[in-house]
C-alpha cells in the first residue's frame, strides 16, 4: 500500500486514558506534523488524527499482519488488556470481536520498532492498579517483571526489544526525540536503560533542576499543599531518585510537577501506581524518610540533613511553609 | 432498496477512545441504534482501599482529554467531605484551569475531530468541496497546521496555573498548590490574550463579543452573510448546504450542573430543562433523583437503578448486555449534555432558539461550542485580573476518617460527578458518571436508549454504512470521550 521511502508509523490504543496522545499534539519546535515532515514519517493512522476509521483501519491492520504494508513504527498507548480471565474480553478491538492483544502480537511481530507510549503501554501503568481486575500488563513488561505481553526475549524485526518511552503521561518531547532518534538511524540498545526505556530523558533524576532546590539543600521542608519548600521530607516526593528530566525539559511552556506545587510521584518507573502509601506521604522510619537518594550512604545523607537543618537561613525557614518568599534574599536579615 | 439488516461501525475514530455502534437499517434510515464502549478498566475497583486524597491521583488519569475536570470532581469531592472550600485564587486558579482544558477541548474538537468529516470523498460532488477540503482535511489541510500551535500555547497556561497538562496534581479541594506572583499573572493575561486573537481572527474573524451576543438564529444568519471568510463562517455555510440542523436530534432534555463557581453563584447556572411546545422548561436540579441502571451492561449486581452513592461497578462478561457502560437516568429519563445543553440550563438566547426551532442537532451541538469558546474567553481574562498576589491560594482541613461527598462539574462534553464515601480513612466506594456515560449510554431496563440511541434514529444511510457521512457527523456532534464513559 505504501511504496514510499518514509518509515511508516502506526498509533494504537487500548488500556488507557489517550492523555499520551493529548501530550503530544502540545509538541511544541518541533510540532507534531513538522516532525513527520522532518523525520520522513508516514502517519498510516492514529485514532485522534487520521481521516477514516471502521473497515479502512481493520483493512490496513490486516494488509500490515500479512505482509502487504510495511510496518516501520509501531506506538501503543495503554495498556494490554487480557482479562478477564486472559480471554482479553475488556477490550475486544471495536468492529473485530477480535481482543485487541491478539492484533497487538501479531502487529508487533510485523513491526519494524515497537514503541510503547507512556507507562501504561511499557509496563502496565496506572490501569493495573489496585487488584489489576483488568489483568493489564506493558508490552515487554509486567510491573517491573521482564515480559508482558511479549516475552524478555523477544526483538522486533530491528532487533530492539521494545522501547518504553514511559511517563504519566509521556512528555511531548520524549517521544518526538525518540522518533528523531529513530528516523535518524541512531536508536541503538545502548541508547536505551535497565527498563528499555530511552536515555535521552532518564539519564537525567527528576531532582537536577528543581526550582526548590534551595530548599532542599537547607532541609526546609514543605508541610501542605501550595507550600514553597522541598516536598521531600513530608509530601511524598520522590524526585531524588525518579528518572526523567522534568525540570530541565519544561512541560506545557514552563511548568513541571514540583514548579506545579506538588510532589513527583516517579510516574516513568514501573510500579509507580502503588506506592505502598499515599501518594502526597512521605513514609518515614523513625522520622527519616524511607526513600531516600539511592546512590549514597543513608548515614551520610542524615548526617548532611541534620547539620543543614541547623544551618537553614530564617528566609528559607520561614518561607518553605508559606506560599510566597516572607523575605527576599539579600534583605530582612539573614541569621547564620 | 429497502435492504434491512444490523451493521456494525467501528473503530470510529476522531472520537476519545474506541467505540462501537451497532445500526438497523431499513428503507435507508437507521430505524435502531446500539452504541457500544469496549474497553474496561476499572478504575472503581482500584480507588477501594485507597487513602481518599489518592483519588486525585487516580481519577485524572480516568481520560487524558478531560483530566482537569477529574481532577476537579474529585477535589469537589474531597471538600465536601472535609467541608472547606477553595480561597478565592484558589476558585478562581481552578475556574482558569478548567476553562482552559474545556476550551482547548472544544477547538480539538471543531478542527481535528469534526471538520475533517466534510474533506472525505463522498462530498466530493458537493460545491464548495475543494476549498473546504483544503481548509479542514485531517491532518494536511491548512488549518491543522495553525490549530496545533495555537492549541499548544493556549495549553501553556496549564503550565502556570497546574504544572502540566494532561494529570496534574495542583488542584486541591481548597484551592490550588501554585501560587502565582504578580509578574506570572500579567503573563498569563497576556497568554489568553494571545488565544482570544487567534480565535478572533481565524475562528470568527470578528470580536467574541459579537459572536457571544447573537440572541437568535435570525441573527446569526445576519453575522454568517457577514463573516464567510472565517472559520465558523464556513462551517455555518457546509451546515447549511448540508441541512445539518435537521439531523441528530434527542431527546431535547438538557442537564448542566453549573459551570465555573463564583463567589455569586455560577457562570453557568445549573439546572435541565426540556422543551414543551418548543418552549424551555427550566427546572432545579435534585442531585438525589440520578440514578444509574445496568440492564444493558456487562456489570453484576442489582438490576434496579441506583444512586451513585449506593452503585457499585463490578464487570461481568457473561451477563447479557451489549456495552461496559452504565445507563445513567435523571428521575428516570436519560438527558442529553455538553456546551449546548449548558447553554439552553443558563438560557442563553442563541441556544434558546437554536432549540425551539429545531431541538438539538448536529447544527446546534457544534455551535454550542463555538459560543462557549467566545464567552468564557472574556470572563477568563476577569478572572485572571482578579487573583490576588498578596492572598492565599489554598486551604487547608484534615482529612475525616469517615463520611462522604459528591463532586459535580461541568466538563468540555457535560455534566461529570464523583460520588466519594470513606470508612476508617480509606476510600469504600467511588462511583463516576462522565458526560458521554450520560450521552452514549445503553438502553436501561424500561428499554429507553441514551441521547445519541436515539439521536441515530432516522439517520440517512444509502448505499455502504461505512460512507453514510450523516451517521459520523451525529455521533461526532457529541464530541465523545468514550475513556470517560467507561473507566
Amino acid at each position: 500500500m505504501t511504496g514510499s521511502d518514509k518509515l511508516t508509523l502506526l498509533w494504537l490504543q487500548s488500556g488507557g486514558c489517550g492523555g499520551c496522545s493529548m501530550s503530544l499534539l502540545n509538541a511544541e519546535n518541533p510540532a507534531l506534523y513538522e516532525l513527520f515532515e522532518q523525520a520522513g514519517i508516514e502517519l498510516l493512522w492514529h485514532p485522534s488524527l487520521s481521516e477514516s476509521g471502521g473497515r479502512a483501519l481493520i483493512d490496513l491492520l490486516q494488509s500490515i499482519v500479512e505482509g502487504d504494508t510495511r510496518l516501520d513504527i509501531l506506538c501503543l498507548e495503554g495498556s494490554v488488556m487480557k482479562g478477564p480471565n486472559g480471554s482479553g474480553k475488556f477490550h475486544l478491538l471495536s468492529g473485530t470481536d477480535t481482543p485487541m492483544f491478539e492484533w497487538l502480537e501479531k502487529l508487533a511481530g510485523a513491526a519494524g520498532l515497537v514503541l510503547a507510549v507512556g507507562s501504561c503501554a511499557a509496563f502496565g501503568g496506572i490501569t493495573a492498579a489496585g487488584d489489576n481486575i483488568g489483568e493489564a500488563t506493558g508490552l515487554q513488561y509486567d510491573g517491573e517483571r521482564p515480559g508482558g505481553l511479549l516475552p524478555e526475549t523477544w526483538r522486533s524485526k530491528k532487533q530492539l526489544p521494545v522501547v518504553n518511552v514511559a511517563g504519566c503521561p509521556v512528555h511531548p518531547g520524549w517521544v518526538t526525540d525518540s522518533l528523531l532518534l529513530i528516523a535518524g538511524r541512531q536508536l541503538q540498545a545502548d541508547q536505551l536503560d535497565e527498563y528499555q526505556r530511552p536515555r535521552l530523558y532518564t539519564d537525567h533524576l527528576v531532582h537536577h533542576g528543581c526550582p526548590r532546590n534551595e530548599y532542599y539543600e537547607f532541609k526546609a521542608s514543605a508541610e501542605k499543599p501550595s507550600d514553597q519548600g522541598c516536598m521531600m521530607e513530608n509530601m511524598g516526593c520522590l524526585g531524588t531518585q525518579a528518572r526523567a528530566d522534568c525540570n530541565i525539559r519544561p512541560w506545557n511552556g514552563s511548568g513541571s510537577c514540583l514548579k506545579g506545587g506538588y510532589a513527583c510521584i516517579n510516574c516513568t518507573a514501573p510500579g509507580f501506581e502503588e506506592p505502598g502509601h499515599a501518594f502526597s506521604e512521605t513514609p518515614k522510619v523513625a522520622g527519616i524518610p524511607v526513600g531516600l537518594p539511592t546512590d549514597m550512604p543513608k548515614a551520610w545523607f542524615v548526617a548532611l540533613a541534620s547539620l543543614a537543618k541547623a544551618a537553614t537561613p530564617e528566609r528559607l525557614r520561614k518561607s518553605a511553609t508559606a506560599e510566597r518568599l516572607i523575605y527576599p534574599p539579600g534583605k530582612g536579615g539573614d541569621k547564620s | 432498496m429497502s435492504e434491512t439488516g444490523r451493521k456494525i461501525l467501528g473503530p470510529i475514530n476522531r472520537v476519545e477512545g474506541d467505540l462501537e455502534v451497532r445500526l438497523e437499517v431499513g428503507q435507508q434510515k437507521v430505524t435502531r441504534a446500539w452504541v457500544n464502549s469496549p474497553l474496561f478498566r476499572g478504575f472503581e475497583k482500584i480507588l477501594q482501599g485507597k487513602a481518599p486524597a489518592d483519588a486525585l491521583v487516580y481519577t485524572p488519569r480516568i481520560c487524558g482529554i478531560c483530566s482537569v475536570s477529574q481532577s476537579i470532581a474529585a477535589a469537589a469531592a474531597l471538600a465536601q467531605l472535609q467541608g472547606i472550600a477553595p480561597t478565592e485564587n484558589g476558585q478562581l486558579a481552578t475556574n482558569l484551569t478548567l476553562a482552559c482544558e474545556n476550551l482547548a477541548d472544544h477547538l480539538s474538537h471543531f478542527y481535528l475531530f469534526f471538520m475533517p468529516d466534510f474533506a472525505r470523498a463522498g462530498y466530493a460532488d458537493q460545491a464548495w468541496y475543494q476549498r473546504e477540503a483544503a481548509r479542514f482535511r485531517a491532518q494536511t489541510g491548512a488549518a491543522s497546521n495553525q490549530v496545533l500551535p495555537a492549541r499548544a500555547a493556549f495549553l501553556q497556561l496549564t503550565g502556570l496555573l497546574a504544572g502540566k497538562w494532561p494529570h496534574s496534581l495542583s488542584l486541591q479541594p481548597g484551592g490550588t498548590s501554585r501560587p502565582l506572583s504578580r509578574s506570572e499573572q500579567l503573563r498569563l493575561q497576556a497568554m489568553i490574550g494571545n488565544f482570544r486573537r487567534f480565535l478572533e481572527q481565524t475562528l470568527f474573524g470578528d470580536r467574541l463579543e459579537n459572536v457571544n451576543t447573537l440572541a437568535s438564529v435570525k441573527q446569526l444568519q445576519q453575522w454568517q452573510s457577514q463573516h464567510r471568510q472565517s472559520d465558523c463562517g464556513r462551517f455555518l455555510a457546509i451546515a447549511d448546504a448540508l441541512q445539518l440542523h435537521q439531523l441528530g436530534r434527542a431527546a431535547d432534555r438538557f442537564m448542566s450542573y453549573g459551570a465555573y463557581a463564583l463567589p455569586q453563584g455560577w457562570l453557568f447556572r445549573r439546572g435541565c430543562v426540556t422543551l414543551e411546545e418548543g418552549h424551555a422548561v427550566y427546572a432545579k436540579l435534585d442531585e438525589r433523583r440520578i440514578t444509574e441502571d445496568i440492564a444493558s451492561s456487562w456489570l453484576a449486581g442489582e438490576r434496579c437503578p441506583l444512586h451513585p452513592y449506593r452503585g457499585r461497578t463490578e464487570p461481568d462478561a457473561e451477563q447479557s448486555g451489549y456495552s461496559w457502560c452504565k445507563a445513567p437516568r435523571l428521575d428516570g429519563r436519560s438527558v442529553e449534555v455538553g456546551a449546548l445543553a449548558r447553554q439552553v440550563v443558563n438560557g442563553h438566547p442563541l441556544a434558546l432558539d437554536l432549540v425551539a426551532q429545531n431541538g438539538a442537532s448536529v447544527y446546534s451541538r457544534v455551535i454550542g461550542r463555538l459560543l462557549e469558546l467566545a464567552l468564557v474567553v472574556p470572563e477568563m481574562e476577569h478572572w485572571c485580573a482578579e487573583l490576588d498576589p498578596q492572598q492565599p491560594y489554598c486551604r487547608h482541613a484534615l482529612m475525616p476518617a469517615g463520611g462522604r461527598g459528591a463532586g459535580m462539574v461541568e466538563a468540555a462534553r457535560g455534566s461529570l460527578g464523583h460520588w466519594l464515601q470513606v470508612e476508617q480513612g480509606r476510600i469504600s466506594n467511588y462511583q463516576i458518571i462522565a458526560p458521554t456515560t450520560w450521552n452514549f449510554s445503553p438502553r436501561d431496563g424500561g428499554d429507553q436508549p441514551g441521547a445519541l440511541e436515539q439521536a441515530l434514529e432516522g439517520a440517512p444511510v444509502a448505499g455502504d454504512i461505512e460512507e453514510a457521512l450523516a451517521v459520523q457527523h451525529i455521533i461526532r456532534s457529541f464530541d465523545p470521550c468514550m475513556v470517560c464513559t467507561v473507566h
